[in-house]
């Protein structure tokens, strides 16, 4: 029998990665190795629906399509090396798995702060086990939340903090405005006002230098000299992308792994990447190849990926566009929505109001040389459905030229 | 075909629309309706609707 395509990560682009295998007609077997114990699962509520308690664990697991009830999963099981030359990766159990193909799908981890002080107490936000725990935290009577970062993650644990009652929350950055790299200074400030408004504080421009308490924090030191009183501490500081594993192959893996324009790794028909992890250059853009933690990358990438890798399997080239996908994120914090489409950081230079009004709904156009290259709305189902509208337009738009 | 959509899941969020809009729109108010028993030639369009939900909302019962 012949060697199996073998996914490293079982989440949802190792999931859609199988699928879409299956979806091109691949029969051949498919192994998934993961190192979670449980089936894919959707992450976002794990900041929002389950963390405030709306949303219960066990409605966030993916239905796996029919067409892969005959892969085998490897659960609990993590990849720890792999020799690309001789198409064999090596399990923690000491076992060496042959492929014949291999999808790169091991996503990423959470940054975790450095600076000296008690572990105990202080939370991440990407696992199912991380966000019982965090929740567990924050109903709990008359907590003082510190959120260290004000990024997508942040904003919305902080949101979902006051949701819950807690007494004080207070979210920390090192730059003046929250979300201020995706979105830019406009609604950055706005953002900033909403969350102020829904009793949330900010310790903006100020790093954290230190954590208070002998066991368990107590407290938090920043930069600046002050110190905030803590019971809980959300780190939300970015994420470090899961390749050390594929260490030893001579790829370049500074920020994920980088892939070509048909999101092959190392120039290796036989190795593709999916998700997160994926640092590939998009041809609707300059060609920079980027790695883009958004929702819709995971099942983009696996649909471009599966049809590249099963036409090498199958002796053949896909002879594919190069990938050129249209990024979309969006956030819920408190009662109101961030939907974007487009690659708004490329205009943050050119930013103008499209609709609206930056203290109700609003949208807002980002613009590179007069060109509209993005969108994000901020609001309700008004302003998200007016960002909707101009998606077709940001589609239909011809490469940037690099 | 059936198609269900768990309206205690879903949060409008339009994805479905633009993979399938023979299938979903959202109505003036902004909130979801669609077709619950589509014909067989849109089963690609509304599995790739169910890949796309953010919620994980969209059932299909054969
Ligand atoms: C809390 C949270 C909220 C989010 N909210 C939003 C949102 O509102 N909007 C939005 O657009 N995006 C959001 N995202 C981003 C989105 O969820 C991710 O882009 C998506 O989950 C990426 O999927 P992935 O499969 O590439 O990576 P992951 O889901 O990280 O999957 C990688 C898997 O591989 C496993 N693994 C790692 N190393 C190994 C190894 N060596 N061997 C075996 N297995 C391994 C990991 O344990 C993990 O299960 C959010 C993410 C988080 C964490
Ligand atoms: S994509 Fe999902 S959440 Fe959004 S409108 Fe469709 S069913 Fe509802």
């Amino acid at each position: 029998m012949s060697a199996p395509v073998v996914v490293a990560g079982a989440s949802m682009a190792g999931l859609r990665a199988a699928e879409q295998l299956r979806a091109t007609g691949w029969t051949g077997p498919i192994t998934l190795v993961g190192d979670e114990p449980h089936m894919p699962y959707n992450r976002p509520p794990l900041s929002k629906g389950v963390l405030a308690g709306h949303t219960p664990f066990e409605s966030l697991a993916f239905r796996p399509r029919a067409a892969v009830t005959d892969v085998r999963w490897r659960l609990g099981t993590r990849v720890v090396a792999a020799d690309l030359d001789r198409r064999i990766v090596e399990l923690d159990n000491g076992e060496a798995l042959p492929y014949g193909g291999l999808v790169v799908a091991t996503g990423m981890r959470p940054r975790r702060l450095r600076c000296p002080g008690p572990a105990i107490g202080r939370h991440t936000v990407r696992t199912l086990a991380d966000a019982q725990g965090l929740r567990e935290a924050l109903t709990r009577p008359g907590v003082r939340v510190v959120v260290v970062g004000a990024g997508f993650i942040g904003c919305e644990v902080a949101a979902t903090a006051v949701t819950l009652g807690a007494a004080e929350v207070t979210v920390v950055d090192p730059l003046p405005l929250p979300m201020v790299g995706p979105l830019g200074e406009l609604l950055a400030t706005a953002l900033l006002e909403r969350h102020q408004r829904r009793g949330i504080r900010f310790a903006l421009g100020t790093g954290v230098t230190g954590f208070h308490g002998s066991d368990h924090v107590t407290g938090v030191a920043l930069s600046d000299g002050t110190a905030l009183a803590a019971d809980v501490v959300v780190e939300s500081v970015g994420s470090l992308a899961n390749t050390e594993w594929l260490d030893g192959n001579g790829l370049d893996l500074t920020d994920g792994v980088v892939t070509d324009d048909q999101l092959r790794v190392g120039g290796r028909p036989d190795v593709v990447a999916v998700g997160d992890v994926a640092r590939f250059p998009n041809a609707r853009y300059d060609g920079v190849p980027r790695r883009v933690e958004h929702w819709s990358i995971p099942t983009d990438t696996a649909k471009h990926a599966a049809r590249v890798l099963a036409a090498h399997l199958r002796g053949a080239e896909a002879g594919l566009p190069p990938f050129a996908p249209l990024p979309t994120f969006w956030s819920d914090q408190h009662d109101f929505r961030l939907q974007s489409f487009g690659a708004p950081t490329l205009g943050k230079q050119d930013v103008r109001v499209l609709d609206g009004d930056p203290d109700g709904d609003v949208l807002v156009g980002y613009h590179t040389d007069g060109r509209l290259v993005g969108v994000v709305a901020l609001g309700g189902p008004a302003a998200t459905a007016a960002a909707a509208r101009y998606r077709a337009e940001l589609l239909q738009q011809p490469a940037l030229t690099a | 075909m059936k198609v269900v959509v768990d309206m205690n899941k879903c949060q409008d969020h339009g994805q479905c629309v633009f993979a399938a809009p023979d299938v979903f729109r959202l109505d003036d108010s902004g909130h979801l309706a669609y077709v619950a028993d589509p014909g067989e030639e849109l089963r690609d369009e509304i599995e790739e609707a169910a890949d796309v939900c953010p919620l994980q909302a969209i059932r299909i019962e054969d």
